[in-house]
Protein backbone atom coordinates (compact mmCIF):
# COMPACT_ATOMS: atom_id res chain seq x y z
CA UNK A 1 0.00 0.00 0.00
CA UNK A 2 1.28 3.74 -0.58
CA UNK A 3 1.46 5.79 2.42
CA UNK A 4 0.57 9.38 1.75
CA UNK A 5 3.59 12.17 2.10
CA UNK A 6 1.69 13.32 5.32
CA UNK A 7 1.49 9.88 6.78
CA UNK A 8 5.33 9.23 6.51
CA UNK A 9 5.77 12.49 7.56
CA UNK A 10 3.99 11.66 10.66
CA UNK A 11 5.25 8.11 10.93
CA UNK A 12 9.05 9.49 10.62
CA UNK A 13 9.00 12.46 12.80
CA UNK A 14 5.98 12.08 15.24
CA UNK A 15 4.93 15.30 17.09
CA UNK A 16 4.74 14.70 21.08
CA UNK A 17 5.70 11.96 21.54
CA UNK A 18 5.97 10.84 25.44
CA UNK A 19 3.47 10.89 28.57
CA UNK A 20 1.98 13.20 30.95
CA UNK A 21 1.83 12.62 34.37
CA UNK A 22 -1.21 10.75 34.82
CA UNK A 23 -1.53 11.50 38.52
CA UNK A 24 -1.76 15.60 37.52
CA UNK A 25 -5.33 17.08 38.29
CA UNK A 26 -5.35 19.18 34.90
CA UNK A 27 -4.28 15.71 32.77
CA UNK A 28 -6.63 13.52 31.30
CA UNK A 29 -5.19 10.44 29.60
CA UNK A 30 -7.62 8.61 26.75
CA UNK A 31 -6.20 5.03 26.25
CA UNK A 32 -8.07 3.30 23.44
CA UNK A 33 -7.95 0.41 21.62
CA UNK A 34 -6.90 -3.40 21.65
CA UNK A 35 -3.26 -5.50 21.44
CA UNK A 36 -5.12 -8.04 19.62
CA UNK A 37 -6.65 -5.79 17.26
CA UNK A 38 -3.41 -4.62 16.31
CA UNK A 39 -3.46 -0.63 17.48
CA UNK A 40 -3.79 0.84 20.94
CA UNK A 41 -3.55 4.55 21.17
CA UNK A 42 -2.92 6.41 24.49
CA UNK A 43 -3.01 10.71 24.31
CA UNK A 44 -2.58 12.42 27.07
CA UNK A 45 -3.96 16.60 27.68
CA UNK A 46 -2.75 18.99 29.71
CA UNK A 47 -5.32 21.50 30.43
CA UNK A 48 -4.97 25.41 31.57
CA UNK A 49 -7.37 26.39 34.58
CA UNK A 50 -9.08 28.35 32.15
CA UNK A 51 -10.34 25.03 29.76
CA UNK A 52 -7.65 25.63 26.78
CA UNK A 53 -5.14 22.35 26.19
CA UNK A 54 -1.50 23.29 26.81
CA UNK A 55 -0.34 20.19 25.79
CA UNK A 56 -0.45 17.03 24.59
CA UNK A 57 1.59 13.90 24.40
CA UNK A 58 0.31 10.15 22.84
CA UNK A 59 2.28 7.08 22.19
CA UNK A 60 0.88 4.42 19.94
CA UNK A 61 0.91 0.57 19.40
CA UNK A 62 -0.57 0.01 15.50
CA UNK A 63 0.32 0.81 11.78
CA UNK A 64 2.06 3.82 9.92
CA UNK A 65 -1.67 5.27 9.92
CA UNK A 66 -2.61 4.96 13.80
CA UNK A 67 0.98 6.20 14.62
CA UNK A 68 0.20 9.63 12.27
CA UNK A 69 -3.52 9.81 13.23
CA UNK A 70 -2.19 10.30 16.82
CA UNK A 71 0.57 12.32 16.22
CA UNK A 72 -1.78 14.66 14.15
CA UNK A 73 -4.18 15.34 16.87
CA UNK A 74 -1.83 15.98 19.44
CA UNK A 75 -0.70 19.19 17.14
CA UNK A 76 -4.50 19.71 16.55
CA UNK A 77 -5.77 19.55 20.20
CA UNK A 78 -3.23 21.90 21.36
CA UNK A 79 -4.15 25.50 21.83
CA UNK A 80 -7.73 24.62 21.76
CA UNK A 81 -10.37 24.47 24.52
CA UNK A 82 -11.59 21.22 25.80
CA UNK A 83 -15.07 21.53 23.78
CA UNK A 84 -13.33 22.69 20.39
CA UNK A 85 -10.90 19.76 20.88
CA UNK A 86 -14.51 17.91 20.93
CA UNK A 87 -15.71 19.25 17.54
CA UNK A 88 -12.92 17.26 16.04
CA UNK A 89 -14.09 14.42 13.68
CA UNK A 90 -11.98 11.02 12.21
CA UNK A 91 -13.55 12.28 8.60
CA UNK A 92 -11.17 15.23 9.07
CA UNK A 93 -8.28 13.16 10.51
CA UNK A 94 -8.56 11.08 7.59
CA UNK A 95 -8.81 13.72 4.95
CA UNK A 96 -6.11 15.59 6.11
CA UNK A 97 -3.65 12.27 5.87
CA UNK A 98 -5.52 11.23 3.10
CA UNK A 99 -6.08 7.79 4.30
CA UNK A 100 -7.56 5.02 2.33
CA UNK A 101 -10.79 2.92 3.39
CA UNK A 102 -9.83 0.21 5.15
CA UNK A 103 -7.33 3.02 7.53
CA UNK A 104 -10.27 4.97 8.58
CA UNK A 105 -10.27 3.17 11.38
CA UNK A 106 -7.44 4.32 12.75
CA UNK A 107 -8.90 8.27 12.22
CA UNK A 108 -11.91 6.93 14.22
CA UNK A 109 -9.73 5.20 16.99
CA UNK A 110 -7.73 9.16 17.24
CA UNK A 111 -11.06 10.50 17.19
CA UNK A 112 -12.17 8.00 20.30
CA UNK A 113 -8.50 8.60 22.04
CA UNK A 114 -9.69 12.65 21.82
CA UNK A 115 -12.64 12.12 23.78
CA UNK A 116 -11.41 9.52 26.21
CA UNK A 117 -8.55 11.70 27.28
CA UNK A 118 -11.59 14.72 27.74
CA UNK A 119 -13.86 12.18 29.67
CA UNK A 120 -10.69 11.54 32.07
CA UNK A 121 -9.98 15.21 32.41
CA UNK A 122 -13.55 16.19 33.41
CA UNK A 123 -14.17 13.07 35.71
CA UNK A 124 -11.28 14.53 37.47
CA UNK A 125 -12.39 17.76 37.31
CA UNK A 126 -15.49 16.65 39.12
CA UNK A 127 -17.53 17.91 35.58
CA UNK A 128 -17.64 14.05 34.36
CA UNK B 1 24.61 -3.16 -2.69
CA UNK B 2 21.30 -2.81 -4.39
CA UNK B 3 18.26 -1.21 -2.90
CA UNK B 4 15.38 -2.06 -2.13
CA UNK B 5 16.41 -5.64 -1.17
CA UNK B 6 14.51 -8.62 -1.97
CA UNK B 7 13.89 -10.96 1.19
CA UNK B 8 10.27 -12.49 0.60
CA UNK B 9 11.86 -15.37 -1.56
CA UNK B 10 8.60 -17.37 -0.20
CA UNK B 11 6.05 -15.62 -1.97
CA UNK B 12 8.21 -15.93 -5.00
CA UNK B 13 11.74 -15.80 -6.23
CA UNK B 14 13.58 -14.36 -9.24
CA UNK B 15 14.63 -16.23 -12.42
CA UNK B 16 18.11 -17.51 -12.20
CA UNK B 17 19.33 -16.41 -15.57
CA UNK B 18 20.61 -20.01 -16.60
CA UNK B 19 17.04 -20.26 -16.67
CA UNK B 20 16.07 -17.46 -18.90
CA UNK B 21 18.85 -18.08 -21.24
CA UNK B 22 17.25 -21.80 -21.42
CA UNK B 23 14.12 -20.18 -22.09
CA UNK B 24 14.64 -17.49 -24.95
CA UNK B 25 14.98 -20.04 -28.07
CA UNK B 26 11.57 -21.29 -27.07
CA UNK B 27 9.97 -18.41 -27.26
CA UNK B 28 11.24 -17.84 -30.67
CA UNK B 29 13.31 -20.29 -32.81
CA UNK B 30 11.87 -23.15 -31.16
CA UNK B 31 8.33 -22.28 -31.15
CA UNK B 32 7.11 -24.98 -31.99
CA UNK B 33 3.46 -26.52 -30.43
CA UNK B 34 4.50 -30.38 -28.38
CA UNK B 35 1.62 -31.77 -29.49
CA UNK B 36 2.20 -31.19 -33.39
CA UNK B 37 3.37 -34.78 -34.45
CA UNK B 38 4.08 -34.34 -38.10
CA UNK B 39 7.25 -31.87 -38.29
CA UNK B 40 10.16 -30.89 -36.93
CA UNK B 41 8.97 -27.50 -34.90
CA UNK B 42 6.71 -30.13 -33.11
CA UNK B 43 9.33 -32.40 -32.26
CA UNK B 44 11.72 -30.00 -31.33
CA UNK B 45 9.34 -28.86 -28.84
CA UNK B 46 8.01 -31.94 -27.97
CA UNK B 47 11.46 -33.42 -26.92
CA UNK B 48 12.48 -30.14 -24.82
CA UNK B 49 9.13 -30.63 -22.67
CA UNK B 50 10.48 -34.23 -22.04
CA UNK B 51 13.91 -33.30 -20.85
CA UNK B 52 12.49 -31.09 -18.36
CA UNK B 53 9.88 -33.84 -17.38
CA UNK B 54 13.04 -35.77 -16.72
CA UNK B 55 14.69 -32.71 -14.78
CA UNK B 56 11.72 -31.97 -12.77
CA UNK B 57 11.09 -36.06 -11.60
CA UNK B 58 14.60 -35.93 -10.91
CA UNK B 59 14.28 -33.55 -8.05
CA UNK B 60 11.27 -35.40 -6.53
CA UNK B 61 12.91 -39.32 -7.08
CA UNK B 62 9.83 -39.78 -9.71
CA UNK B 63 9.80 -41.01 -13.08
CA UNK B 64 8.79 -38.93 -15.99
CA UNK B 65 5.46 -40.36 -16.58
CA UNK B 66 4.63 -39.47 -13.03
CA UNK B 67 4.78 -35.02 -13.75
CA UNK B 68 1.81 -33.66 -14.71
CA UNK B 69 2.81 -29.94 -16.08
CA UNK B 70 0.05 -27.45 -14.80
CA UNK B 71 -0.24 -23.68 -14.52
CA UNK B 72 0.82 -23.62 -10.92
CA UNK B 73 0.70 -25.17 -7.55
CA UNK B 74 -2.66 -23.65 -6.89
CA UNK B 75 -4.16 -25.60 -9.89
CA UNK B 76 -2.03 -28.92 -8.76
CA UNK B 77 -3.73 -29.05 -5.14
CA UNK B 78 -6.97 -27.72 -7.00
CA UNK B 79 -6.57 -31.28 -9.33
CA UNK B 80 -4.77 -33.25 -6.34
CA UNK B 81 -8.20 -33.21 -3.72
CA UNK B 82 -10.93 -32.84 -6.83
CA UNK B 83 -9.47 -34.65 -9.19
CA UNK B 84 -9.51 -37.70 -6.58
CA UNK B 85 -12.38 -36.96 -5.37
CA UNK B 86 -13.95 -37.56 -8.30
CA UNK B 87 -12.25 -40.20 -9.34
CA UNK B 88 -12.60 -42.32 -5.92
CA UNK B 89 -15.60 -40.42 -4.18
CA UNK B 90 -17.43 -43.59 -4.56
CA UNK B 91 -15.08 -45.29 -1.93
CA UNK B 92 -15.43 -42.59 0.37
CA UNK B 93 -15.78 -38.95 0.90
CA UNK B 94 -13.81 -38.45 3.55
CA UNK B 95 -10.80 -35.84 3.34
CA UNK B 96 -7.72 -35.25 6.32
CA UNK B 97 -5.62 -31.97 6.06
CA UNK B 98 -4.18 -29.49 8.32
CA UNK B 99 -5.38 -25.86 8.96
CA UNK B 100 -1.81 -24.33 8.14
CA UNK B 101 -1.90 -25.54 4.86
CA UNK B 102 -1.20 -22.98 1.64
CA UNK B 103 -5.10 -21.74 0.90
CA UNK B 104 -4.88 -23.66 -2.17
CA UNK B 105 -5.44 -26.54 -0.34
CA UNK B 106 -7.72 -25.03 2.29
CA UNK B 107 -10.42 -23.76 0.08
CA UNK B 108 -9.96 -26.51 -1.96
CA UNK B 109 -10.87 -28.84 0.95
CA UNK B 110 -13.54 -26.38 1.85
CA UNK B 111 -15.37 -25.83 -1.29
CA UNK B 112 -15.13 -29.91 -1.28
CA UNK B 113 -16.76 -29.84 2.32
CA UNK B 114 -19.77 -28.09 0.65
CA UNK B 115 -20.03 -30.42 -2.18
CA UNK B 116 -20.56 -33.88 -0.09
CA UNK B 117 -17.08 -34.34 1.53
CA UNK B 118 -15.99 -34.61 4.92
CA UNK B 119 -13.05 -32.77 6.21
CA UNK B 120 -10.72 -33.71 9.22
CA UNK B 121 -8.66 -30.61 10.27
CA UNK B 122 -5.68 -31.84 12.35
CA UNK B 123 -4.35 -30.26 15.12
CA UNK B 124 -0.96 -28.82 14.49
CA UNK B 125 1.60 -28.15 17.10
CA UNK B 126 3.23 -24.64 18.35
CA UNK B 127 6.30 -25.92 16.31
CA UNK B 128 3.86 -25.41 13.50
CA UNK B 129 4.07 -29.58 12.36
CA UNK B 130 1.75 -31.67 12.28
CA UNK B 131 2.34 -35.15 14.34
CA UNK B 132 2.09 -38.37 12.30
CA UNK B 133 0.12 -40.11 15.17
CA UNK B 134 -2.57 -37.58 14.72
CA UNK B 135 -3.00 -38.43 11.13
CA UNK B 136 -3.01 -42.05 11.77
CA UNK B 137 -5.82 -41.37 14.33
CA UNK B 138 -8.20 -38.91 12.15
CA UNK B 139 -7.73 -42.12 9.17
CA UNK B 140 -11.31 -43.68 8.82
CA UNK B 141 -12.53 -46.44 6.46
CA UNK B 142 -14.90 -43.92 3.88
CA UNK B 143 -10.57 -41.78 3.95
CA UNK B 144 -9.79 -40.96 0.56
CA UNK B 145 -6.62 -38.81 0.61
CA UNK B 146 -4.52 -36.86 3.22
CA UNK B 147 -2.93 -33.69 2.23
CA UNK B 148 -0.46 -32.11 4.27
CA UNK B 149 2.38 -29.37 3.53
CA UNK B 150 5.89 -30.03 3.31
CA UNK B 151 7.37 -26.95 4.61
CA UNK B 152 4.76 -24.40 5.28
CA UNK B 153 5.15 -20.69 3.56
CA UNK B 154 4.99 -18.59 6.38
CA UNK B 155 6.62 -20.09 9.40
CA UNK B 156 8.87 -22.09 7.65
CA UNK B 157 8.26 -25.23 9.73
CA UNK B 158 8.71 -28.92 7.71
CA UNK B 159 6.89 -32.00 8.11
CA UNK B 160 7.87 -35.52 8.81
CA UNK B 161 6.60 -36.52 5.48
CA UNK B 162 8.34 -39.84 4.85
CA UNK B 163 6.29 -40.72 9.15
CA UNK B 164 3.21 -39.44 7.44
CA UNK B 165 3.52 -41.18 4.06
CA UNK B 166 4.07 -44.78 6.11
CA UNK B 167 1.00 -44.27 8.14
CA UNK B 168 -0.86 -43.56 4.62
CA UNK B 169 0.72 -46.44 2.99
CA UNK B 170 -0.50 -48.40 5.89
CA UNK B 171 -4.31 -47.74 5.89
CA UNK B 172 -4.36 -47.45 2.09
CA UNK B 173 -5.05 -43.91 1.79
CA UNK B 174 -4.02 -41.75 -0.71
CA UNK B 175 -1.37 -39.19 0.62
CA UNK B 176 -0.27 -35.48 -1.10
CA UNK B 177 1.80 -33.08 -0.47
CA UNK B 178 2.27 -29.72 -1.29
CA UNK B 179 6.08 -29.12 -1.71
CA UNK B 180 5.92 -25.94 -3.07
CA UNK B 181 8.20 -24.55 -0.45
CA UNK B 182 10.59 -27.27 0.21
CA UNK B 183 11.58 -28.66 -3.42
CA UNK B 184 15.00 -27.54 -4.22
CA UNK B 185 15.84 -27.11 -0.58
CA UNK B 186 14.85 -30.14 1.24
CA UNK B 187 15.53 -33.28 -0.25
CA UNK B 188 12.33 -35.16 -1.51
CA UNK B 189 12.15 -38.57 -2.36
CA UNK B 190 8.08 -39.91 -3.50
CA UNK B 191 9.56 -43.27 -2.78
CA UNK B 192 11.11 -43.35 0.05
CA UNK B 193 8.88 -41.03 1.62
CA UNK B 194 5.28 -42.39 0.49
CA UNK B 195 3.89 -39.65 -1.81
CA UNK B 196 1.57 -40.65 -3.88
CA UNK B 197 0.39 -36.86 -5.16
CA UNK B 198 2.74 -34.11 -4.56
CA UNK B 199 2.47 -30.42 -5.57
CA UNK B 200 4.96 -28.44 -7.31
CA UNK B 201 5.55 -24.56 -8.05
CA UNK B 202 8.69 -23.26 -11.02
CA UNK B 203 8.60 -19.40 -9.58
CA UNK B 204 9.23 -20.23 -6.07
CA UNK B 205 12.57 -22.31 -7.38
CA UNK B 206 13.88 -19.69 -9.31
CA UNK B 207 11.98 -20.43 -12.72
CA UNK B 208 9.46 -18.99 -14.49
CA UNK B 209 5.76 -18.09 -13.08
CA UNK B 210 2.59 -19.62 -14.43
CA UNK B 211 4.33 -22.90 -14.60
CA UNK B 212 3.94 -26.17 -11.91
CA UNK B 213 3.65 -29.83 -12.08
CA UNK B 214 1.91 -32.33 -10.12
CA UNK B 215 3.20 -35.73 -9.42
CA UNK B 216 1.34 -38.15 -9.66
CA UNK B 217 2.39 -41.93 -8.89
CA UNK B 218 1.91 -44.63 -11.41
CA UNK B 219 2.64 -47.59 -9.35
CA UNK B 220 2.08 -48.93 -6.04
CA UNK B 221 -0.56 -47.78 -6.46
CA UNK B 222 -1.39 -46.86 -10.37
CA UNK B 223 -3.01 -43.31 -8.44
CA UNK B 224 -5.89 -41.72 -11.15
CA UNK B 225 -7.54 -38.20 -11.24
CA UNK B 226 -9.73 -37.14 -12.86
CA UNK B 227 -9.16 -33.85 -14.99
CA UNK B 228 -10.45 -30.52 -14.33
CA UNK B 229 -9.02 -28.93 -17.47
CA UNK B 230 -10.68 -30.84 -20.21
CA UNK B 231 -9.72 -30.48 -24.34
CA UNK B 232 -7.19 -32.10 -26.89
CA UNK B 233 -5.90 -34.25 -24.11
CA UNK B 234 -2.66 -33.36 -23.61
CA UNK B 235 -0.45 -34.86 -20.15
CA UNK B 236 -2.26 -38.22 -20.55
CA UNK B 237 -5.44 -36.73 -20.44
CA UNK B 238 -5.12 -35.48 -16.99
CA UNK B 239 -4.22 -31.61 -18.10
CA UNK B 240 -5.25 -30.39 -21.54
CA UNK B 241 -4.24 -27.40 -23.28
CA UNK B 242 -1.20 -26.56 -25.45
CA UNK B 243 2.35 -26.74 -23.37
CA UNK B 244 3.76 -23.35 -22.58
CA UNK B 245 7.22 -24.84 -24.03
CA UNK B 246 9.38 -22.15 -22.74
CA UNK B 247 8.08 -22.24 -19.63
CA UNK B 248 8.50 -26.03 -18.83
CA UNK B 249 12.22 -25.93 -20.58
CA UNK B 250 12.61 -23.54 -17.33
CA UNK B 251 10.91 -25.78 -15.07
CA UNK B 252 13.11 -27.61 -16.19
CA UNK B 253 16.50 -26.23 -16.24
CA UNK B 254 15.00 -24.45 -12.72
CA UNK B 255 14.54 -28.06 -11.02
CA UNK B 256 17.97 -29.16 -12.50
CA UNK B 257 20.09 -26.29 -10.91
CA UNK B 258 18.05 -26.68 -7.93
CA UNK B 259 19.31 -30.15 -7.60
CA UNK B 260 22.62 -29.31 -8.47
CA UNK B 261 22.93 -27.03 -6.10
CA UNK B 262 21.07 -28.22 -3.46
CA UNK B 263 23.23 -28.98 -1.05
CA UNK B 264 25.58 -26.13 -1.08
CA UNK B 265 23.05 -23.49 -1.67
CA UNK B 266 21.03 -24.58 1.47
CA UNK B 267 23.77 -24.67 3.43
CA UNK B 268 24.66 -21.05 2.41
CA UNK B 269 20.98 -19.92 2.96
CA UNK B 270 20.58 -21.46 6.52
CA UNK B 271 23.76 -19.57 7.43
CA UNK B 272 22.85 -16.40 6.45
CA UNK B 273 19.17 -16.99 8.15
CA UNK B 274 21.33 -18.08 11.06
CA UNK B 275 23.49 -14.80 10.74
CA UNK B 276 20.45 -12.78 10.44
CA UNK B 277 18.78 -14.52 13.59
CA UNK B 278 22.02 -14.12 15.58
CA UNK B 279 21.87 -10.43 14.62
CA UNK B 280 18.46 -9.57 15.42
CA UNK B 281 18.22 -11.68 18.65
CA UNK B 282 21.46 -9.57 19.56
CA UNK B 283 19.85 -6.19 19.21
CA UNK B 284 16.61 -6.59 19.78
CA UNK B 285 15.36 -7.98 23.57
CA UNK B 286 12.07 -10.25 23.93
CA UNK B 287 11.51 -11.45 20.40
CA UNK B 288 9.25 -14.40 19.76
CA UNK B 289 10.83 -17.09 16.71
CA UNK B 290 7.85 -18.77 15.11
CA UNK B 291 7.88 -22.18 14.08
CA UNK B 292 10.12 -24.99 14.86
CA UNK B 293 14.08 -24.00 14.82
CA UNK B 294 15.17 -27.61 14.71
CA UNK B 295 12.88 -28.49 11.52
CA UNK B 296 12.68 -25.56 9.40
CA UNK B 297 12.94 -24.28 5.88
CA UNK B 298 16.81 -23.14 5.63
CA UNK B 299 16.16 -19.67 4.32
CA UNK B 300 13.35 -18.96 6.77
CA UNK B 301 12.73 -16.44 9.69
CA UNK B 302 9.64 -16.06 11.22
CA UNK B 303 10.11 -13.46 14.25
CA UNK B 304 7.20 -11.71 16.15
CA UNK B 305 8.58 -8.00 17.66
CA UNK B 306 6.42 -8.16 20.51
CA UNK B 307 4.63 -4.35 21.32
CA UNK B 308 5.31 -3.28 18.07
CA UNK B 309 2.94 -3.86 15.27
CA UNK B 310 4.39 -5.21 12.05
CA UNK B 311 2.85 -2.86 9.59
CA UNK B 312 4.24 -0.63 11.22
CA UNK B 313 7.64 -2.23 11.25
CA UNK B 314 7.39 -3.20 7.15
CA UNK B 315 7.10 0.86 6.85
CA UNK B 316 10.40 1.30 8.36
CA UNK B 317 12.09 -1.20 6.63
CA UNK B 318 10.87 0.17 3.04
CA UNK B 319 13.70 -0.53 1.15
CA UNK B 320 13.35 -4.45 2.21
CA UNK B 321 11.14 -6.80 0.66
CA UNK B 322 9.76 -8.78 3.38
CA UNK B 323 6.22 -9.63 4.68
CA UNK B 324 4.10 -9.56 8.33
CA UNK B 325 1.34 -11.64 9.57
CA UNK B 326 -0.05 -8.50 10.85
CA UNK B 327 -3.97 -8.04 9.51
CA UNK B 328 -3.03 -4.64 8.27
CA UNK B 329 -1.37 -6.09 5.66
CA UNK B 330 -3.75 -8.59 4.63
CA UNK B 331 -7.20 -7.52 2.85
CA UNK B 332 -8.99 -9.15 4.94
CA UNK B 333 -7.79 -7.39 8.39
CA UNK B 334 -7.62 -10.54 10.13
CA UNK B 335 -4.02 -11.32 11.04
CA UNK B 336 -2.34 -14.38 9.88
CA UNK B 337 -4.27 -17.93 10.15
CA UNK B 338 -1.55 -19.74 10.19
CA UNK B 339 0.32 -18.30 13.54
CA UNK B 340 -3.62 -18.54 14.62
CA UNK B 341 -3.49 -22.12 14.23
CA UNK B 342 -0.34 -22.89 15.90
CA UNK B 343 -1.84 -20.92 19.01
CA UNK B 344 -0.02 -17.56 19.23
CA UNK B 345 -2.32 -14.74 20.26
CA UNK B 346 -3.55 -11.88 18.01
CA UNK B 347 -1.16 -9.34 19.39
CA UNK B 348 2.27 -11.10 18.16
CA UNK B 349 0.78 -12.21 15.38
CA UNK B 350 0.37 -8.49 14.61
CA UNK B 351 3.79 -8.25 15.73
CA UNK B 352 5.42 -10.80 13.24
CA UNK B 353 7.58 -10.42 10.04
CA UNK B 354 8.48 -13.10 7.69
CA UNK B 355 12.13 -12.79 6.47
CA UNK B 356 12.59 -14.77 3.62
CA UNK B 357 16.27 -15.46 2.15
CA UNK B 358 16.97 -16.98 -1.36
CA UNK B 359 19.73 -17.80 -3.46
CA UNK B 360 20.66 -13.89 -4.58
CA UNK B 361 21.12 -12.64 -1.11
CA UNK B 362 24.48 -11.90 0.30
CA UNK B 363 25.79 -11.60 3.93
CA UNK B 364 25.82 -8.02 3.00
CA UNK B 365 22.28 -7.72 2.71
CA UNK B 366 21.39 -9.26 5.95
CA UNK B 367 23.56 -7.34 8.08
CA UNK B 368 22.06 -4.17 6.34
CA UNK B 369 18.53 -5.55 7.17
CA UNK B 370 19.55 -6.72 10.78
CA UNK B 371 20.88 -3.39 11.32
CA UNK B 372 17.57 -1.80 10.14
CA UNK B 373 15.21 -3.58 11.94
CA UNK B 374 17.21 -3.48 15.37
CA UNK B 375 16.81 0.49 14.84
CA UNK B 376 13.38 0.40 14.00
CA UNK B 377 11.92 -1.92 16.49
CA UNK B 378 13.99 0.05 19.03
CA UNK B 379 12.25 3.56 17.32
CA UNK B 380 8.77 1.89 17.55
CA UNK B 381 9.16 0.26 20.78
CA UNK B 382 9.91 4.16 22.02
CA UNK B 383 6.26 5.03 20.53
CA UNK B 384 4.99 1.94 21.99
CA UNK B 385 2.45 2.54 24.82
CA UNK B 386 2.36 -1.42 25.39
CA UNK B 387 6.22 -1.30 25.87
CA UNK B 388 5.99 1.34 28.28
CA UNK B 389 3.35 -0.34 30.02
CA UNK B 390 5.33 -3.80 30.12
CA UNK B 391 8.49 -1.98 31.24
CA UNK B 392 6.29 -0.95 34.02
CA UNK B 393 5.82 -4.33 34.72
CA UNK B 394 2.00 -4.20 34.15
CA UNK B 395 0.56 -7.10 32.97
CA UNK B 396 -1.24 -6.39 29.92
CA UNK B 397 -3.43 -9.49 30.02
CA UNK B 398 -5.33 -7.75 32.87
CA UNK B 399 -6.03 -4.53 31.61
CA UNK B 400 -10.03 -4.57 29.91
CA UNK B 401 -9.46 -3.55 26.36
CA UNK B 402 -12.47 -2.51 24.64
CA UNK B 403 -11.95 -4.03 20.88
CA UNK B 404 -12.89 -2.86 18.18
Amino acid sequence: MAYSDKVIDHYENPRNVGALDKSDANVGTGLVGAPACGDVMRLQIRVTDDGVIEDAKFKTYGCGSAIASSSLVTEWVKGRTVDEALTIKNNDIAQHLALPPVKIHCSVLAEDAIRAAIEDYKRKKGQG
Amino acid sequence: MKLPIYMDNHATTPCDPRVVEAMLPYLTEQFGNAASRNHAFGWAAEEAVELAREQVAKLIGATPKEIVFTSGATESDNVALKGVIEFYGHKGKHIVTSPIEHKAVIDTARWLERNGCEVTWLPVGTDGRVDPADVEKAIRPDTVVVSVMHGNNEIGSVNDIGAIGAVCKKHGVLFHTDAVQTAGKVPIDVEAMGVDLLSLSAHKMYGPKGIGALYVRRKKPRVRVAPMVHGGGHERGMRSGTLPVHQIVGFGKAAELALAEMESESARTLALRERLRAKIEEGVPETVLNGSLEHRLPGNLNISFTFVEGESLLMALRDVAVSSGSACTSASLEPSYVLRAIGLDDENAHSSIRFGIGRFNTEEEVDYVADLVVKAVAKLRALSPLWEMHQEGIDLKSIEWAAH
